[in-house]
């Protein structure tokens, strides 16, 4: 019996993410997975990714995982990470490219042009470093964790959802955006937990022990 | 509020060992690898940089065990560079747990292995080191270590890099490197205006005062330092308290 599964399709480093899986959930099987089978029989599954989009799409679509990863998406504790984020919503900007269109919405690229702080200073992108995520509402995978902790970004595309309802956190660069959303039985996040310290194995632990319902 | 400016505590790496040296020479021993990275999260660095400087094929196996065992232990954003020749190299640190790589040298001899490894792995795990020299009336790239000069010029060459796809540029001034006299802030400033991507200040951090700089005056998204951490001079934490009473956005 598999615990988690972690949908490997080719994109990053999925190293870091089941390190910290196996750090807070030292009795748990975590399986880092391309295969179909693995993320159907798993109790609960974290879909992670890094690099293009368009890419990401492909190397699923080659892997056959397409429709495993939209069933454990509509059916048991699911964890999107950065691109296993915005893979959720309907098209990105990065390439033209469809998602798997689970959430109505676009995602869109930080525009580099004419992005300043308030010092006036240029903001660079990828946005990358550790920034404050406000929770805009109650979930049990926020517990234990201050609304306006830090956690570790590293990326250039954020989502848009349609719904406002889905928005679980967001942060600010130098405009609000959304970095979290959650919906029954879904929790996705455009930080990267694994590599946030306390807070983000924090995070990691609530998974590991949520039942699925907000 | 906003995103904070990363303090990253540099470990140069030769023989299982993290050494520090003056302008690239004369090494001293501070401690073991993975010892050290735990000390430096506990304190709260923002990120770690391990350099392989030798970089022998020896060393190479002797690295990705260090980077192994600290990225079992430590959750935070692991940069590791020294000796990366081929997208191979790229896989095989990114899969011994590191989050990033760095290029040097390599990028210099085939500027397309930064593309070819940026579109593999994405531009976020890419790393450009840029090592600068002032000659004459402007910065110049070397090569190995520092040994080589190339003939090009620094800032043309940041510009180059993150068209190819690099993600960050840790722009090192040779000059400065293990001279305590503060981040060369020209360099830096000139670099940071003429890219869009974060740059890391590294080479010449002495004192606090001289972190604040990098960022204040040379407009650097993180500050990298070696010495002034690893013989306990001052804490992560303490240079981030000083950073923020300086009105920079930390992360405590």
């Amino acid at each position: 019996m598999i615990d988690i599964a972690v949908v490997d399709y080719g994109m990053g480093n999925l190293r870091s993410v089941s390190k910290a899986l196996e750090h807070v959930a030292t009795d748990k099987k975590v399986v880092v997975t391309s295969n179909p089978q693995d993320i159907a029989e798993a109790e609960r599954v974290v879909f992670p990714g890094q690099g293009a989009m368009p890419d990401c799409v492909r190397e699923l679509d080659s892997r056959g995982l397409r429709e495993a990863v939209i069933a454990a998406a509509a059916s048991k504790p699911f964890l999107g990470i950065c691109i296993g984020l915005q893979l959720l919503f309907d098209h990105s900007e990065e390439g033209n490219a469809d998602g798997l269109g689970i959430f109505a919405g676009q995602v869109k690229r930080f525009s580099a042009v004419d992005m300043h702080d308030v010092q006036g200073h240029k903001l660079k992108v990828p946005h990358m470093g550790w920034n404050e995520v406000y929770q805009s509402q109650s979930h049990p995978l926020w517990a234990g964790i201050e609304n306006g902790e830090r956690f570790y970004y590293v990326h250039s595309y954020y989502v848009a959802p349609q719904e406002t309802a889905l928005v679980a956190g967001y942060s600010e660069y130098p405009k609000r955006f959304t970095s979290v959303v959650a919906k029954d039985n879904i929790f996705a996040v455009q930080f990267h937990p694994e590599k946030s310290q306390h807070a983000g194995l924090k995070l990691l632990s609530n998974f590991v022990q949520w039942n699925g319902h907000s | 509020m906003a995103l904070a400016k990363r303090i990253i505590p540099c470990l140069d790496v030769t023989a299982g060992r993290v050494v520090k040296g003056i302008n690239f020479l004369e090494l001293r021993d501070a401690g073991d690898p993975v010892e050290i990275a735990r000390r430096y999260d506990e304190q709260g660095a923002d990120e770690l940089t391990f350099l392989d400087i030798t970089a022998s094929s020896d060393n190479r196996g002797l690295i990705l065990n260090i980077i192994e065992q600290v990225a079992s232990q430590v959750f935070i954003p692991l940069t590791v560079g020294g000796g990366v020749r081929e997208v191979e190299d790229v896989r095989r640190l990114l899969n011994a747990g590191a989050d990033k790589v760095s290029i040097n040298t390599s990028a210099v001899l085939n500027p397309q292995l930064v593309a070819d490894a940026s579109g593999h792995f994405g531009s976020q795990c890419i790393v450009v080191a840029i090592d600068a020299k002032q000659v004459g009336d402007h910065w110049e790239v070397f090569t190995h270590g520092g040994r080589n000069a190339t003939g090009i010029d620094a800032i043309e060459w940041a510009k180059k890099m993150v068209a190819l796809g690099a993600g960050e540029l840790l722009v090192t001034s040779m000059d400065r490197d293990g001279t305590k006299v503060g981040f060369n802030l020209a360099l830096n400033r000139a670099i940071s205006d003429a890219v869009d991507v974060p740059i890391i200040a590294s080479g010449g951090a002495g004192n606090l005062v001289h972190l604040v700089e990098g960022v204040q005056e040379g407009g650097a998204d993180a500050v990298l330092a070696a010495s002034i951490f690893h013989y306990g001079e001052y804490t992560v934490r303490q240079a981030k308290e000083y950073m923020r009473e300086c009105g920079i956005e930390v992360r405590l």
